[in-house]
């Protein structure tokens, strides 16, 4: 029998239809891969191989029984910001301890209800803050990928599977799940996607729900999913999205069929290209990349035309005030007082003190320093205020792209993936990582990355598709052509998997 | 020059005399109210009182990662209903900010509230003091959500908290620096409970902390600014108020007059001293870095949805009192004590329909109002129902009973119920207007009394002594007037 593991989500969906293989054989396979190549990479933070195959008995039953749902029997990881009910979520910090919420998140909710199976929870920076997953309480996540030197040989070097969602698209790329949750609030699903190898889509703002997701940033998070092929994203997105009356800010629209759209192809598309995206330095690879993306776009039958979004350079700095602000709020619930992690002190005030410097790590605890001060009495008009005023200026600039495109194409990062350390020191150089993709959270539109080749250093690259509000469609059907254009980036050497 | 830019000369009776002269005391109110409904106001926990600490606490309420407030339609109608009850105006925009700070029994570290758009804007309440009418400016009526509540009494070590009240909605209704005396802050709550309770948004129940009030005090010399204010905190009784204020209006004139300054700070109130203490100074004010909720979207009304609100409003105190005094021909005063409390005005009107107002007005407020007082009973407990107390009114209009009789007839229905009529009837009390009975009863009283008689001539006040013996033989039932009438005649008076 071949590698089950190395099957897209799509071809298990069809070997399970034809009962080639079963749900628990399936699920067996990724158990395994995960027991012997997770120690490597510590994609998972926890693995509920138990609590997996009771699920893929269940799965199995309802294909026997011809009652087969859309996601039946197909493993997946769940990122640790998804609570999950009963199972310890931790957001990868220490301060919510052995937390257990007891409730599931509503995105997880419905992966479940369409059939899918939970292998475990995935490593991510902590509290979603950071872009090399070097700030989780867990310790990093390595890359599948390995670079080579300038001698050209392939290295040791431990390479950083992006971040926030470092375990998602590490685990997705060496195989330890068919697909896994995420979430993105200024590149977390599309900056790790690029540096794997992997699909990643953030949806619309409001698409999914945030309800029972850790929260970063309220008006920033969505979740998404990251996935080995365009057509894995469109069956996981389908699954995900809905309206959720327990999260006002999601939206009540119908969540078409995405697997539909793949097949419609580009032709008559409408395709834009940022003048603003071509920033100073931008290395040569990146802008071959992006050429090679428009090349295949217009050998498909799109046209292309330049278009500009002149606020573009004000995104980040706006990104790093309005983010940080609302966790300063959402992370204020971290008290030590009714779960999670507590260090008494003397009185009220130094149990707070000894609790938040214990349990938070530094990255989380430098966001909500700047987002107190940003918030403060005095400054408040100076950052916050203006920086919403940008965000609207943003939104308007996209507003104004759409009289004359249909989708976006830039690079989805700067560089290719760097090593462990080699940024981690320079918050602002870990900052600019986001530089492409914070545009598209902060005006709230959908965005997916698609693998779309390799740099020089033999690791991967990808081009990212901005779309309309809640026109996930056209990034699906644009994706397609890309990845059929651009072929499948799999990590050569599974040495992970050698012990 | 516009007459209009020249203040209004204060009302001398409200000024306080300091040895420097007097001082006029300047009163604005943020009054919370907690809104009247089943469930919180971001999540579905019941809002019931007295509840076993801790047992009305979703995971909303409680701050477990990942929840999200959902805001509750019946708290924003209750808001609306308030506001359009306060002649206010309603905002079809309003946003929901978060007001942070760290405290054990607020699990979110912030509490959303509204700062910058709140949901209704300016109104006004009309008060009456002294015989006075003032309209008292509001600024703005916001939702927020409440606070836990801290138990520092239950264990040597450590704090409890309880978070049944956590998520609770509030309405924080703040009005203009209008008020110029303690009396008339205290009719100023007095009167915007009574509309919250004829609105039915909030019970008002000061005892259960439903309704209580941050009190801003300054003192002037009349005509002078602004001073500087202090505001008292969470005062949670009427008399409280006045007290509070008369305190604090003395300490400061006290301060002020002995060279000093008054510094802005928060106060306690301690009932227990009568007097008020600082909290905090504005140095160690919060900061509450106030900013839009992003959980929440902005509430976006529809002008349809205010005025169905507004069709199903109930008639409110100054409107009722308007017509109780031009339908039943009350006066102001007993209109007043009437309309206080809806549930008495609807008394009131029961037993006024279709009878005589004024005597319905006496015998609701001296008689019924009067036995509920030396009971304690509200007026929902009365054991004389409305309809009972109008037959009792109708017996006195058709004259078959007397007013001393019904007083008696009032005795007997409040203990031991039943129909008025019918006991009037079983028990022989009905009036004797029949002259003929009166006067044989008067020339008996006459014959036995020859001595009486010839005093009554020489001092005509005696024929009192001669009704009472006609009243004694007749067993009250005689019709005073009647007996009055018959006595003159006969004693030649």
């Amino acid at each position: 029998m071949t590698d089950l593991t190395k099957l897209t989500m799509a071809e298990a969906r069809d070997g399970l239809k034809k009962k080639s293989f079963s749900a628990l054989e399936l699920t067996d396979a990724f158990i395994a891969s995960i027991e012997k190549g997770n120690s490597a990479l510590n994609a998972f933070v926890l693995s509920t191989p138990e609590h997996a195959r009771a699920q893929a008995k269940a799965s199995d039953q309802r294909i026997g029984e011809g009652k087969a749902r859309p996601l039946e029997g197909l493993p997946i990881g769940n990122k640790d910001l998804f609570c999950t009910n009963g199972i310890r979520t931790t957001a990868c910090s220490k301060i919510l301890g052995d937390f257990k919420p007891p409730y599931e998140s509503t995105v997880g909710q419905n992966l479940w209800d369409a059939g899918a199976i939970m292998l475990g929870k995935l490593n991510n920076d902590e509290f979603a803050m950071g872009s090399s997953n070097e700030t989780s309480a867990f310790g990093n996540v390595v890359s599948p990928w390995r670079r080579k030197g300038p001698d050209g040989k392939i290295t040791t070097d431990k390479l950083v599977p992006g971040g926030s969602s470092g375990g998602s698209s590490a685990a997705v790329a060496a195989h330890l799940c068919l697909a896994a949750t995420a979430t993105d609030t200024g590149g977390s699903i599309r900056q790790p996607a690029a540096l794997t190898g992997t699909v990643g889509i953030k949806p619309t703002y409001g698409r999914c729900s945030r309800w029972g997701i850790v929260a970063f940033a309220s008006s920033l998070d969505q979740a998404g999913p990251i996935t080995k092929t365009v057509r894995d994203s469109a069956m996981m997105l389908k699954a995900m999205a809905s309206h959720d009356p327990k999260d006002t800010t999601s939206v009540d629209a119908p969540v078409p069929d995405y697997e539909a759209a793949l097949s419609k192809g580009v032709k008559g598309l409408r395709v834009g290209i940022p003048k603003e995206y071509r920033v100073d330095g931008m290395s040569a690879e990146i802008q071959k990349l992006w050429d090679d993306g428009i090349s295949w776009l217009k050998a498909a039958g799109a046209t292309i035309h330049e278009i500009s979004l002149p606020h573009t350079k004000y995104a980040l700095p706006a990104y790093y005030i309005v983010a940080p602000a609302e966790c300063s709020s959402n992370l204020a619930r971290y008290d030590g007082m009714r779960y999670g992690l507590r260090v008494n002190g003397d009185d009220l005030i130094d149990t707070y003190e000894n609790t938040r410097a214990a349990g938070f790590g530094k990255e989380v605890r430098r966001r909500i320093l700047i987002g107190t001060y940003v918030l403060s009495a005095g400054y408040y008009d100076a950052y916050y205020l203006k920086a919403q005023k940008v965000r609207t200026l943003i939104k308007r600039d996209f507003d104004e792209a759409w009289n004359s495109v249909d989708v976006v194409l830039t690079p989805t990062t700067p560089s290719p993936a760097f090593a462990f350390g080699e940024k981690s020191g320079d918050p602002l150089a870990m900052y600019l990582e986001d530089i492409f993709t914070v545009t598209v959270n902060m005006a709230g539109l959908p965005g997916m990355s698609v693998p779309a080749g390799l740099s020089s250093q033999g690791t991967p690259l990808g081009l990212q598709l901005i779309g309309k509000p809640f026109d996930e469609e056209t990034l699906f059907r644009t994706a397609q052509v890309i990845e059929d254009a651009a072929g499948r980036f799999p990590v050569p050497d599974a040495w992970w998997m050698k012990g | 020059m516009s007459s209009q830019k020249i203040a209004e000369k204060p009302k001398s009776k409200n000024l306080i005399a300091g040895a420097t002269g007097d001082w006029e005391v300047v009163i604005g109110m943020e009054v919370h109210a907690q809104v009247a409904s089943k469930s919180k106001l971001f999540s579905g926990s019941s809002t019931g009182f007295g509840a076993e600490p801790n047992s009305h606490v979703s995971l909303v309420d409680a701050a477990m990662p990942g929840m999200l407030p959902v805001i509750n339609r019946e708290c924003i109608a209750q808001a609306i209903r308030t506001g359009l009850g306060l002649k206010a105006e309603i905002n079809l925009r309003s946003v929901f900010d978060r007001k942070n700070y760290f405290y054990p029994d607020l699990p979110q570290g912030y509490q959303i509230s509204q700062y910058k758009q709140p949901i209704v804007g300016e109104g006004e309440i009309e008060i009456e003091v002294d015989g006075e009418t003032l309209k008292i400016g509001v600024e703005r009526l916001h939702l927020e959500q409440d606070a836990g509540k801290s138990l520092h009494d239950q264990h040597p070590d450590y704090s409890y908290v309880d978070l049944n009240r956590s998520g609770v909605a509030l309405m924080e209704i703040v009005s203009r620096p209008d008020l110029r005396s303690s009396k008339q802050a205290q009719a100023y709550i007095t009167k915007l409970r009574t509309i919250l309770r004829y609105l039915g948004t909030s019970d008002g129940d000061m005892e259960k902390g439903n309704l209580r009030a941050d009190v801003n005090v300054s003192v002037r010399k009349p005509g002078d600014k602004l001073g500087t204010r202090c505001e008292i905190k969470n005062v949670n009784s009427i008399r409280f108020i006045g007290q509070a204020i008369e305190y604090e209006a003395r300490r400061q004139i006290d301060i002020i007059e002995d060279g000093g300054k008054i510094n802005q700070e928060t106060r306690l109130f301690d009932a227990a001293k009568g007097e008020t203490r600082s909290m905090r100074s504005k140095e160690e004010a919060h900061d509450y870095r106030y900013f839009p909720d992003p959980d929440l979207l902005p509430l976006e009304l529809t002008q349809n949805f205010v005025d169905e609100l507004a069709s199903g409003l109930p008639e409110l105190p100054d409107e009722k009192r308007a017509r109780f005094m031009k339908t039943f021909g009350l006066s102001g005063y007993d209109a007043d004590v009437l309309v206080a409390e809806r549930p008495s005005a609807d008394y009131f009107e029961t037993v006024a329909k279709g009878r005589d107002g004024k005597l319905a007005a006496n015998w609701v407020i001296n008689e019924l109002f009067g036995r509920l007082n030396k009971e304690g009973k509200a007026i929902d407990e009365s054991p004389v129902s409305a309809a009972q107390l109008g037959g009792i009114v109708d017996l006195i209009s058709s004259n078959a009973i007397s007013g001393k009789i019904a007083k008696d007839l009032f005795e007997i229905v409040w203990t031991e119920g039943g129909d008025p009529a019918e006991i009037v009837e079983t028990r022989g009390m009905k009036q004797v207007t029949d002259t003929g009975a009166i006067e044989k009863a008067v020339d008996a009283i006459i014959a036995a009394n020859p001595d009486k008689v010839e005093q009554a001539k020489a001092k005509p006040s005696m024929l009192g002594w001669f009704v009472g013996q006609v009243m004694k033989s007749t067993g009250g039932k005689a019709n005073p007037a009647a007996v009055n009438e018959i006595l003159k005649a006969k004693l030649g008076l």
